[in-house]
């Protein structure tokens, strides 16, 4: 799997060092986490949005809503997210009145990816993880590079806190890549209050260490019964 | 050791910059230098109607790491001296530790408390020597004979004499505090909310700022320093079921233990007795 532009595109981000020269790119920073079970997927975001040492807004949504079943979180250039939510919002209404239903998570996650890989050499400066249920009411996760690299897993984590989070959902989630053969389940086993749970903890030490991460997470739950979301206040320093 | 060559010259004290020119090398063929834990920091201190009143938040970055949830800013002088530092942490230590010692034998040899002035001097008079390379930002104050003074060093070496001052990354957020709500001869209580309110703006509008208060306040009649005087940042969340791993959660693949015993021979002096 290679996401190799993703570290050189944070590295290209603009420090406010005085006489940089000028970057069309910002890094506003936040945390993503989606766990997907076997009939519900729940996809969280922190809700901090800041830029160097200063926080923007302690109350920004990085999820959004595409259609029933399937959500988007973004973290990485706010300008770049909002520009990708918009142009994905746009795409979905031409699909809905085309076909006269919702695109299925699976095609929103192809679509995501032929629309970061469209901007190859001027990138949305946007790390997403997508989530919903599939056409057969499982829960899914895809998860994403800048340029569209894409890959549907049972867990994921994309932002400024992922290499926190990352490592404690492979230890206490380890479900197996849908491309290992023999195929085996790659959703994972927790129960949705139990991933709830771990998804709240997870923030919480996120936040007790990442500067970027806090003030609150926002988590969306979905599953046959429709969508729900929770929020969670974390610490504000 | 060699006895040859000119490396047994003995150093004469100060820093060694032996690999200056090998990293410069190094990093001209693009290795990365190791970055600096540098402490984010707000700190600030102000001059109330009996003495001043220093005050640090007490998180230290990494990068956009947080490394220390909880250290220590407010740095010791001398008994009736404290100096708050940002910057590169372990140069606001050892810049502390060293202008103390000196402090010490000065008082060894003078028998008189020491002035904040003479600190302040020693440490501008290091710092701009230095260039500005040894990175320390710091608030200074003191009650001596002359009454309390508080001062603002720059790590290039310049400083100023203040009735308030604030330093580091959250010195903006804790200046508008002060700028709105400082007076003179404020009480102890007042310039003891008034600093802890300074911290706080730090701790929560700066990202290089966080955890906890620490104070210490300094008059003529002492010194009280009052370590996580506030703490308003717990932990917001703990897993109900927590992180217990049962007795073989890991599996053990192979097991080879090697007697050391036969691989001993005791050569001189006597072999321990047998049990």
């Amino acid at each position: 799997m290679s996401m190799v532009f993703a570290p050189q595109l944070a590295e290209a981000a603009p420090t406010s060092h005085a006489g940089a020269s000028w970057s069309p790119y910002d890094n506003n920073g936040g945390t993503c986490v989606a766990i997907a079970g076997g009939d519900y997927c729940v996809i969280a975001a922190d809700t901090r949005m800041s830029t160097g040492f200063s926080i923007l807004t302690r109350d920004h949504s990085k999820i959004h809503q595409i259609t029933e079943k399937c959500v988007l979180a973004s973290s990485g250039f706010q300008a770049d997210i909002r520009a990708l939510q918009k142009n994905l919002d746009a795409r979905h209404q031409i699909y809905q009145h085309q076909h006269s239903k919702q695109m299925s998570c699976p095609a929103m996650a192809q679509l995501l990816s032929n629309t970061l890989y469209y901007k190859r050499f001027f990138p949305y400066y946007a790390f997403n993880v997508l989530g919903g249920l599939d056409t057969e009411g499982k829960g899914c996760v895809y998860t994403y590079d800048a340029v569209g690299s894409y890959e549907r897993s049972g867990y994921s984590s994309q932002g400024s806190g992922q290499t926190l989070i990352m490592p404690v959902l492979d230890n206490q989630l380890k479900s197996a890549s849908p491309l290992v053969l023999p195929p085996r389940e790659s959703s994972t086993p927790l129960t949705e209050s139990e991933a709830v749970d771990l998804i709240k903890d997870t923030f919480a030490s996120a936040a007790e260490r990442d500067i970027y991460t806090g003030d609150g997470v926002e988590i969306v739950i979905i599953n046959k019964n429709g969508i729900r979301r929770e929020t969670m206040p974390l610490k504000r320093d | 050791m060699s006895k040859t060559g000119v490396n047994e010259v003995l150093s004469k004290g100060g820093f060694s910059f032996d690999l200056c020119r090998r990293n410069a090398m190094l990093q001209q063929q693009g290795a990365k230098l190791p970055k600096y834990r540098k402490t984010g920091t707000t700190i600030v201190g102000l001059i109330f109607k009996d003495g001043v009143i220093l005050g640090a938040d007490t998180r230290a970055t990494e990068g956009e790491i947080v490394c220390d949830k909880n250290c220590e800013k407010i740095h010791y002088l001398a008994p009736n001296i404290s100096c708050c530092g940002a910057g590169t942490a372990a140069d606001t230590e050892n810049v502390t530790d060293m202008i103390s010692s000196q402090l010490t034998l000065h008082r060894y040899a003078t028998g008189r408390v020491s002035r904040v002035v003479t600190a302040l001097t020693m440490l501008k008079s290091h710092l701009f020597g230095y260039q500005g390379q040894v990175s320390a930002a710091l608030v200074l104050g003191g009650v001596d004979v002359t009454g309390p003074h508080l001062h603002a060093v720059y790590p290039h070496g310049s400083t100023d004499t203040l009735p308030f001052a604030t330093m580091g990354s959250g010195s903006l957020a804790a200046m508008s505090v002060f700028e709105s709500r400082y007076k003179e001869d404020l009480t102890r209580d007042e310039g003891m909310e008034i600093v802890s309110a300074a911290i706080c703006a730090g701790i929560f509008n700066d990202l290089g700022s966080g955890s906890n208060v620490d104070l210490c306040i300094i008059t003529k009649e002492g010194k009280e320093y009052l370590r996580n005087y506030q703490q308003p940042n717990p932990r917001s969340y703990t897993r109900s079921k927590g992180y217990d791993f049962k007795n073989g959660h890991t599996a053990v693949l192979s097991t080879n233990i090697t007697q050391l015993r036969q691989h001993v021979q005791v050569l001189e002096g006597d072999a321990m007795e047998e049990e």
